[in-house]
């Protein structure tokens, strides 16, 4: 048994992915509660970190991004942003760091409450300010933090003596870990929970991938809510079976050709660069719908599409050091980007950014006049951010689609003229 | 050279980056490559020929930069991509950029299209510098620089040349830990601005021309009597001070920087090479003992404590953080040594700065009414 699997979860077929989905996290968040009241050891992770090792260690495991993002989309982010800005954090920073460096103090947030972690672990493949994050989290909470530090690969292939580094700290973490809970890694348990989480990613790819049937059976938004399940539960059984059932369940509107909305037809096929507004998730989303756009797609599933043979440290090392878009050079972002355009037919992109990434920002501009002058689909970008409300303006927003979709108007009209 | 004259000439040296960039290779008839914060091997640099010039940005706008960054990059970044664009650093043959943040690792993917005629080297330094097996990744990744480096010349570097060059940094660093240790007591001879300028000319001279001047300085200065101070003694720490605004507001008030935990100064040159392995080994082994710096990782966070060390042995009455505005590094650490510097009684104003300061009537009132709270 799994894990998360302690308090059990239905699993019959009966139930649909998006009925399985709530029941996993609702399930993952009261385990985690209640682990911790008996006095298991809790453990806090960034959200694309080997959770193998965790998973197989049976290490409770909880996931503060995953977490700011809930407590950003129930619209209860401001309170814990004052809170860590008062501790003297600039509002520059990352909100998902300033969510949870607050709730490591206040404990408690209407949208969903977590239990204290009592060991950090932290890959530093999705930005350096994990880094940093997570090492505040370590001396504030007087706890240990074991980081894997996954160098960014500004070389289109990734540098040997890199993938070498990555793999002996992977190791080095597993010795770590046992120090931490006292008990040994089981290698045939590791085994299994490999094989296990390529199977969940191999479902995610596969679902994901769906979305390039015209229309799109894959309502884009909702790879911002199952993305959250393959963050926590891409090791477990449960997880497994969701991303299974939610492959059958695409492939079964793709292959009734039904689109992503029963009341709508899908007018314009476009990409969201970044990560969601949480806090104005329904203004981004229904401003979109309202016009006929679905976003089919986004840099994010290669990023869990973490595959590589099971039991073989080094592959998983390579993995999650070059799978994550944003730890990939911008020749590599722009390849990738183009090759996606084609095969999900896109008619735009949509570029978010997101005043909490510099890592995702800063290269936006450039990667938008690449794709526009290799690809000539029309692009746009707007300002938002992830958790924090007070930098989106949906006046913006709405201006920034409405030009998206006059210039997808008039690309649609000239190919009609040819 | 007397004094003043020394003084003066390392002054304007800093002031004035490109004539003494060009005066030094003028001189030497070598080639520049430059050094993005932080630390660049610039022993390696030294040794396969080249004159390594810091990169830290300057007083500029941000017309160009603006096309490749969002303006919530920090201002050292847009300055030395819009330096680049501009062709203030036509002289370089090459950039090294270490990619320890964020900003850093999208600079590096930029300056790519940005600045094509110059081409970039990017380093990846460990960040796990704890971990054992850092050392075997540093090493690999100093033999790439190293042949990268050695392309660009046309000769390799030998471990004897390689050798020398270290004792040429360990000779700089010592020369100027030593002047920024009795600095602090010549405070109107060498005021914040004048210490900051000297500082600042080492990142564009030849690095044993800059030791033989600053050791002479060093010389003249402690062989005459001490300065009174006038006002606070003060710890200085940040990414850099470089707004002569905001050097000309402290010399004002008669603040005297006597130590400082900043990247651009102390960072730089805190640690000496050691032990006996091979000169990369030992190039390596430098970069895994620095401390007390926001870049890297540091897991029990040691800048609180040292910081109040410094406080300590310097005699400061406060620290001053010099917070550079969206650097993210920066201001994750400040909230952590400002609470542990609070707890141990010493008192800290956090002055938020670009390179280029418009607010300075602002910072004006605040550092008064820390003056009047000390007093």
């Amino acid at each position: 048994m799994s894990v998360m699997n302690e308090v059990e979860i239905r699993m019959d077929t009966a139930i649909s992915s998006k009925e399985m989905m709530n029941q996993i996290l609702k399930t993952h968040y009261k385990n985690a509660m209640e682990a911790k009241k008996r006095g298991k050891l809790v453990c806090w992770s960034t959200s694309i970190a080997p959770q193998e090792l965790l998973e197989a260690m049976g290490i409770i495991t909880v996931y503060p991004e995953n977490h700011a993002a809930a407590i950003g989309a129930r619209k209860c982010a401001p309170e814990l942003i004052a809170h860590t800005e008062a501790n003297g954090y600039s509002l520059d920073l990352c909100s998902y760091a300033r969510v949870n460096l607050a709730y490591a103090e206040v404990l408690h947030s209407e949208a969903e409450n977590i239990p204290l972690p009592d060991v950090l672990f932290c890959s530093s493949n999705i930005c350096h300010t994990v880094i940093k994050w997570y090492e505040n989290l370590s001396v504030m909470l007087n706890i240990p933090l074991i980081m894997i530090d996954m160098p960014f690969n500004f070389t289109y292939e990734l540098l040997p003596h890199n993938l070498q580094y990555v793999t002996e700290q992977i190791e080095s973490a597993v010795a770590q870990l046992e120090q931490v809970t006292g008990e040994k890694l089981d290698p045939s348990r590791l085994r299994k929970v490999m094989e296990i989480s390529n199977e969940t990613s191999l479902w995610w790819r596969k679902a994901t991938a769906l979305a390039a049937h015209v229309p799109s059976p894959l309502k884009g938004f909702d790879l911002f809510n199952y993305m959250g399940i393959m963050v926590c539960s891409r090791g477990t059984e449960e997880g497994r079976k969701l991303f299974k059932l939610w492959y059958e369940e695409l492939e079964t509107k793709a292959r009734q050709g039904a689109g992503p909305w029963p009341d709508q037809a899908e007018t314009y096929r476009v990409l969201w660069d970044g990560i969601a507004c949480w806090p104005h998730l329904s203004t981004t989303y229904k401003t979109l719908k309202n016009l006929g756009m679905n976003m089919v797609t986004s840099t994010y599933p290669k990023s869990w599409d973490i595959v590589y043979e099971s039991g073989d440290i080094a592959g998983m090392a390579k993995a999650y050091t070059g799978n994550v878009f944003a730890n990939r050079n911008l020749k590599y972002n722009v390849e990738s980007l183009v090759e996606i355009v084609h095969r999900y037919k896109l008619d735009g992109m949509i570029f978010h950014s997101n005043r909490s990434c510099k890592l995702m920002g800063f290269r936006q501009y450039e990667v938008q006049r690449r794709i526009t002058e290799l690809t000539g689909i029309p692009t746009v970008i707007f300002d938002g951010d992830q958790t924090d409300p007070r930098t989106f303006s949906s006046a913006q927003y709405e201006t920034r689609v409405q030009a998206l979709k006059e210039m997808m108007d008039s690309k649609k009209a000239e190919r009609s003229m040819r | 050279m007397g004094l003043q004259n020394t003084i003066q000439y390392l002054v304007d040296a800093g002031m004035h980056p490109a004539q003494t960039v060009h005066g030094s290779l003028a001189e030497s008839g070598r080639e520049a490559i430059g050094c993005f914060p932080s630390f660049a091997p610039e022993e390696l640099v030294y040794a396969a020929g080249f004159l390594p010039v810091g990169m830290w940005g300057g007083k500029t706008g941000y017309t160009h930069a603006d096309k490749y960054m969002q303006s919530f990059a920090c201002s050292v970044m847009r300055a030395n991509l819009e330096f680049g664009i501009t062709g203030t650093y036509r002289m370089l043959r090459a950039v090294l950029v270490p990619t320890l943040c964020d900003t850093l690792k999208c600079m590096c993917e930029n300056w790519k299209t940005a600045v094509p005629d110059i081409p970039v080297i990017g380093i990846s330094y460990p960040q796990n510098r704890t971990d054992a097996v850092a050392k075997r990744q540093l090493m690999a990744e100093l033999n790439r620089i190293k042949a990268e480096l050695e392309q660009l010349s046309g000769t390799p570097i030998t471990e004897a040349v390689l050798g020398e060059s270290l004792q040429v940094y360990d000779a700089f660093r010592e020369a100027i830990n030593h002047f920024t240790a009795v600095s602090g007591q010549y405070s109107t001879t060498i005021n914040a601005k004048t210490r900051h300028y000297i500082l600042k000319a080492s990142y564009f001279m030849d690095k044993a021309e800059y030791t033989r001047l600053l050791n002479a300085l060093t010389d003249s200065l402690t062989a005459r009597p001490m300065d009174s101070y006038l006002g606070l003694k003060v710890v200085a720490t940040g990414i850099m001070v470089d707004s002569e605004a905001l050097l000309d507001l402290l010399d004002e008030h008669g603040i005297t920087i006597v130590s400082d935990a900043l990247l651009h100064e102390s960072g730089q040159f805190q640690a000496l090479h050691e032990g006996t392995g091979s000169a990369l080994e030992q190039i390596a082994e430098r970069y895994l003992r620095i401390n007390g710096i926001s870049l890297l990782y540091e897991p029990r966070k040691p800048r609180g404590a040292m910081l109040a060390e410094l406080v300590r042995k310097s005699g400061a009455d406060a620290v001053i953080a010099f917070m550079m505005k969206f650097c993210d590094p920066e201001e994750f650490d400040y909230p952590i040594y400002q609470k542990e510097l609070t707890r141990a009684g010493i008192p800290v104003l956090q002055i938020e700065i670009d390179q280029v300061v418009d607010s300075i009537e602002q910072i004006r009132t605040r550092l008064q009414t820390f003056i009047e709270m000390l007093i």
